[in-house]
């Protein structure tokens, strides 16, 4: 029996229709299980407690908070001249050759890296070699190899977006290169290196890997940056893994959702005024 | 004028002195930012490095072909094999994406097509944000609610298995192949769609053989980069896979995957042992880096 | 961005990596990184919680398996390593620096699902369980490479047969005893200190597996506990670990489900 064309159009409508609920549904179960089951456990005193190790998982989570953040901003201290600075040279200096080319080739590959290599990397170089042990330092050095090329990407693009109409007229003007970079290009760029900047904090707040590795596992307050720790993403794991508390794992979870929730509003809020200040400058 | 002013004070407090003219600046800078500029080079020269370096050991003692071809692991007796963990990364990686790329060409299909304005933006955001999830959720999910009833389902074990790491993987690849599938989708000239319902064409029929037959290039691209992904995957797979090195007898038969191995030992292997997983992470390095250059070479095509 | 903006965002910036940097030098009463066994980990987080009371020092405690623990001490990335086990030959020959303290005594139980019938197995049976590995009878559940627990389980239940690679391998004590607690039909071992009522150990050759009988020797599986540090200890690594051998210290271990040492 051949299906008439309209038939095989509803058909492959209908079915396209159920990836996307599916896609959606996937992600609505997801939050509200982990949500749903997890909020009960969210107290003033979860948020406020270190863990206190044993089985049944007491304790809250106030030592992964401040670890998380400790990482966040060291990580992003670090990586954001190191990721600006490339980025300025790779839209603004490079030649066009087929040295950059390879220049920037290897940035992609970099991001491919699997983020359980970058952990090696990390343990070799800055747990050992650097002699900086299991510490936030170490951590926060192994992410920023691990982000490089993500904000490199997204700044540079966000700067060769900028048109070339406000960079000649600042030239025309008596401007020195620098000076358009600077005070011209980068400016104009802010938000979407500002969308780049505050990505990477999402993918620092969501890492496992790399912290689980070279981190430690401890569950204390960290006392500075040589300090051992564990973000809430690596406690949701040893929680899961190590101790029978499987609604605080989910309570940790819920509470990772919801950062990672306002980051993304961020973000799109910041590229929708980007959107418009791109329509309104041109 | 504004850019006559003199350097900010950033440069003066750093640099500081009357030979700061923003032309010594301007020759100073393009060599400073040049060398920010292969950071990323050197980083990634670095880890090859490292990573090669660390691993000599056991290259030379045990050998690439007994250690990638070895089907024991078991390092107390000095046995070295990873094909068990290849196969289970392998199989886990093309379940996965057996499930995810149908699923993703739908909802890519959805979006750039079939789906109106207003539905479009609920949907689209919504599968941005499962990207921003962090992998140790996606676990604790599957430990906690998907492998239990699988193990109910399937009547035995703990739940542990190739079909969970494959369904929570396919959830995590799913949206970076829905997006840029939509985006190559969308990136196709008017052109085309108009040309093919002009001549008669359902809207279907225009979808299925003129549509996602020309991008098939950039939907090729996103697949091999939720491939990368896959593979590339540790926290969540040793939650929910069982870290069994054995060859998988079924879906439903526990495994473990290369990172996986690397994760749960590396902190406490020594000498041999933490050499052959450094070799673990070299095979890894390796596998990725030839799955994005196909990616790479793909998306170049593409363009032209 | 305006000028001004940017020299603030700088300054701020230069006070934040400056304040966190002084944060990190300050190194207060001192430090102590305990890390290894996960047997151990609890007892150590107890002894930690009392020591700090009275004395002014940051302990942290991780886990990691007891090579960790004995691979951290040597590359000095903790200053107390844990080990539920002893050091094997190869790491005395290699690693001759370090320096080994029995903290306390442990048993290694067999444990089943509450709801599983099996009261008591023989130590052959045990060992045939674990060699053919995973069926439609038993799920079976082992340690992963690194673990002092699975190391005493292999030197004296397997004494040299192999396990199956056929198992689940989890790193932790308490991710074998959530497993089995939530697997019907699963089997695992655990230290005597992890055992409550989620999980049900088995006699093995008719003994239960209890303090006494691990004192008396008449419980099979027993080990030490034991704290290894890179050279003779000296200054406040010295005063924890003399704590821990005190009465005071020694009660605690037995409080907390462990054996006192003499």
């Amino acid at each position: 029996m051949r299906l008439s064309r309209r038939m095989t159009q509803k058909l492959a409508f209908g079915l396209i229709w159920t990836s996307g609920a599916v896609a959606v549904l996937v992600l609505v179960f997801l939050i509200g299980y982990v949500v749903v089951r997890g909020a009960p456990e969210i107290s003033f005193e979860f948020l406020t407690t270190p863990p206190r190790g044993g089985l049944g998982g007491e304790g809250g989570i106030s030592s992964c908070i401040v670890s998380t953040l400790w990482i966040i901003v060291t990580t992003m201290v670090l990586l954001t001249p190191l990721g600006l600075g490339a980025a300025i040279y790779m839209a603004e200096y490079a030649p066009d050759n087929r040295l950059i080319a390879f220049v920037r080739y290897s940035v992609e590959l970099l991001a491919g890296v699997p983020s359980i290599v970058f952990a090696l990397f990390g343990y070799a170089v800055f747990v050992l070699a650097l002699t900086l042990h299991f510490s936030i330092l170490s951590g926060a050095l192994t992410l920023v190899c691990l982000l490089l090329p993500y904000l490199t990407r997204t700044a540079e693009e966000a700067m060769r977006s900028v048109p070339r109409a406000q960079r000649e007229a600042a030239l025309a003007l008596g401007a020195t290169k620098w000076q358009v970079v600077t005070r011209v290009v980068v400016p104009a760029a802010m938000p979407g290196i500002i969308t780049g900047i505050i990505l990477c904090v999402g993918r620092t707040v969501s890492e496992s890997a790399p912290l689980f590795v070279t981190m430690g596992g401890s569950s204390q307050m960290p006392d500075g940056l040589l300090s051992p720790g564990r973000t809430l993403a690596v406690h949701v794991f040893y929680l899961a893994m190590e101790t029978n508390a499987l609604e605080k794992a989910l309570a940790t979870g819920a509470v990772l959702v919801v950062l990672i929730l306002v980051t993304n509003l961020l973000t799109n809020w910041i590229s929708t005024r980007l959107q418009a200040r791109m329509m309104g400058a041109t | 004028m504004a850019l006559a002013n003199p350097p900010s004070i950033l440069f003066v407090s750093v640099v500081g002195g009357p030979s700061m003219s923003r032309y010594f600046i301007d020759r100073w800078s393009s060599r400073v930012v040049l060398a920010f500029g292969i950071t990323s080079f050197v980083v990634l020269v670095f880890i090859a490095g490292f990573i090669i370096r660390e691993s000599m050991p056991a290259l030379q003692e045990v050998g690439i072909f007994r250690i990638l071809f070895g089907t024991e692991w078991y390092p107390r007796y000095d046995k070295y094999g990873i094909l068990t963990m290849v196969v289970g990364s392998v199989l886990v990686t093309i379940v996965s994406l057996g499930i995810a790329v149908p699923l993703s060409l739908g909802a890519a299909v959805l979006l750039a097509e079939v789906a109106p304005e207003n539905v479009r933006r609920i949907v689209r955001p919504a599968i941005e944000l499962l990207v921003g999830i962090p992998s140790v959720v996606f676990g604790l999910v599957g430990m906690v609610w998907l492998a239990p009833l699988i193990a109910d389902l399937g009547g035995k074990g703990s739940g542990s298995s190739v079909l969970a790491a494959s369904i929570v993987l396919a959830v995590m690849v799913l949206p970076t192949i829905t997006s840029i599938s939509e985006d190559s989708i969308r990136a196709l000239p008017r052109t085309y769609k108009e040309g093919a319902l002009a001549l008669g064409a359902t809207h279907w029929q225009t979808i299925w053989r003129v549509l996602v037959p020309s991008a098939k290039r950039g939907i090729m691209a996103g697949a091999i980069l939720g491939t990368g992904r896959a593979i590339g995957e540790t926290m969540a797979m040793v939650m929910v896979i069982g870290n069994s090195p054995i060859f998988p007898s079924g879906l439903l038969s526990p495994a473990r995957t290369l990172t996986g191995n690397i994760a749960v030992e590396i902190a406490a292997a020594v000498g041999t042992h933490q050499s052959v997983l450094y070799v673990t992470g070299l095979v890894l390095f390796v596998l990725v880096m030839i799955i994005n250059s196909a990616s790479v070479l793909a998306y170049k095509r593409k363009v032209d | 961005m305006k000028k001004s903006n940017k020299a603030l965002l700088a300054l701020v910036a230069t006070l934040a990596v400056g304040s966190m940097l002084i944060a990190g030098c300050s190194s207060g009463g001192g430090s102590i990184t305990i890390g290894g066994s996960t047997t151990v980990q609890p007892l150590s987080e107890a002894w930690m919680e009392e020591f700090t009371v009275d004395n002014d020092v940051e302990i942290s405690v991780q886990g990691g398996g007891s090579s960790a623990g004995v691979k951290g001490a040597e590359e000095g990335t903790l200053d107390i390593g844990a080990a539920s086990r002893e050091m094997k030959d190869s790491e005395k020959t290699d690693f001759p620096e370090l320096v080994v303290f029995h903290v306390a005594a442990d048993g290694v139980a067999i444990v089943v699902h509450p709801s599983n019938s099996t009261e008591d197995l023989t130590l052959d049976e045990v060992r045939d369980i674990y060699a053919a590995g995973s069926n439609d009878e038993w799920t079976v559940i082992n340690r992963e490479e690194g673990s002092g627990t699975r190391e005493v389980y292999e030197d004296i239940v397997m004494d040299g047969t192999e396990v199956s690679p056929n198992a689940e391998f989890l790193p932790s004590n308490g991710a074998v005893k959530e497993k089995v607690a939530s697997t019907d039909n699963a089997i695992g071992y655990i230290s005597l200190g992890y055992v409550d009522s989620s999980v049900k150990p088995v006699k093995v050759n008719g003994v239960v597996c209890s303090e006494a009988n691990v004192i008396n020797g008449s419980y099979p599986v027993m080990r030490y506990l034991n704290y290894i540090t890179k050279g003779e200890p000296e200054g406040i690594v010295k005063d924890y670990i003399d704590y821990c051998l005190s009465d005071e210290g020694q009660q605690i271990a037995a409080d907390e489900g462990y054996i006192k040492l003499g």
